[in-house]
């Protein structure tokens, strides 16, 4: 892949999460209302299809944008080949989906 | 026929000349290559005196060996940038009287340029950056051939003015945080001149220098921090040229993939 290529998805993935992160902290402090607790959690984003979509899109656009940000300061800040800052920054990149994905299942209630 | 070059015969002497406040300078100038040392000399203070005044006084009066680059001395080749008081300057248009603290002026090579010696630096490495960031102008007609309407109110011509006087001087490239840290990094006045040739409806490689403008080491290496524009003594904005080259490349990516 390109470096104008990276570069670009890079910009756009920040694009989607921007709105996306402020729409997570908006809802927190919004329908928090008998405290900070996973069953109140999982009981409102369990309830619509819409929530596991949202966070869905939100895990791919973090898994796709952390990486990059990562791959940029380590080619920077470290003398590691460029080869294996790459190789790095994929297993980076493919950890943080698969994490994200496993999440995702986890409020969705779609295991229940 | 007397030794005395044409062009310095009206000048006073500068060993006698009465400086306007009766003051001295103390110029502490890099001697030697990568492992030199300070050497303080002391100068007449003058009216209208420049650094590069101060440096060629201790060449030509207190150290002859000293060795620094410099031609037109009205701000237009861009061969006297040095690094004055911590900052990179045009040398030849900066007044002592704007730099000097407590009577003392500091003069070193350029940063983040291999030093030769004392004050002059190996600026290869900075042209060659100039090549592998597309900045070769390629014409599309001969000598022959009618010269080609430009329209000076165009919008592409705008933008390709805005950045085109730049005397390859080096001041930004000794400014930027990210050359000095990153050896990848074209630097900002390749990639100035890289947007001047996108812009260039008579440039006609200007997909080949976007390309080049936009691989490793290109405009997403910049992190926009802007000293390049804070000391280019032009007034020149690189770093609005390399946000022009990062939004040509989204633009160019998404305008290529559609159908």
């Amino acid at each position: 892949m390109t470096e104008a290529r990276l570069f670009a998805l890079q910009r756009i993935t920040a694009m989607v999460l921007a709105p996306m992160v402020l729409i997570h902290l908006a809802v927190i402090v919004y329908a928090v209302r008998g405290g900070l607790t996973a069953e109140e959690i999982l009981a409102r984003t369990g309830t619509s299809a819409l929530w596991p979509l949202f966070y869905l899109l939100f895990v791919a656009a973090a898994a796709i944008h952390a990486p990059i940000g990562l791959r940029n300061i380590l080619r920077e800040w470290t003398g590691l080949p460029p080869r294996l800052v790459d190789g790095l920054c994929l297993v980076f990149g493919l950890a943080l989906a698969g994490l994200g994905i496993r999440a995702v299942i986890a409020i969705s209630g779609w295991t229940a | 026929m007397d030794d005395t070059p044409r062009d310095m015969a009206p000048e006073a002497d500068p060993r006698t000349e009465t400086p306007h406040d009766e003051a001295t300078i103390r110029a502490r100038v890099w001697r030697g290559d990568r492992r030199g040392r300070f050497v303080t000399y002391e100068v007449p203070h003058r009216e209208n005196q420049t650094v590069l005044d101060v440096v060629s006084e201790i060449q030509r009066y207190h150290e002859p060996a000293l060795a620094y680059r410099f031609a037109c001395r009205v701000g237009v080749c861009g061969s006297c940038a040095m690094t004055v008081n911590g900052r990179p300057r045009w040398t030849c248009r900066t007044h002592v009287k704007r730099v000097v603290e407590n009577g003392e002026i500091t003069i070193e090579p350029l940063r983040n340029m291999p030093p030769i010696k004392d004050l002059a630096c190996d600026m290869s490495g900075f042209f060659d950056k100039w090549h592998r960031a597309g900045g070769r102008f390629e014409g599309t007609a001969t000598r022959h051939d009618p010269p080609i309407p430009v329209d000076p109110a165009s919008r592409k011509r705008k933008l390709a003015d805005a950045g085109i006087e730049c005397i390859n001087c080096g001041v930004c490239y000794a400014a930027c945080d990210v050359v000095s840290w990153t050896d990848d990094y074209v630097g900002p006045a390749a990639l100035n001149r890289a947007w001047t040739l996108v812009n260039d409806e008579r440039h006609a490689d200007r997909r080949g220098t976007l390309d080049k403008a936009t691989a490793q080491g290109g405009c997403s290496s910049c992190h926009a921090q802007g000293n390049c524009t804070t000391h280019c003594p032009i007034g020149i904005s690189p770093t609005r040229s390399i946000a022009g080259l990062k939004r040509m490349s989204l633009l160019d990516l998404l305008n290529r993939r559609a159908p």
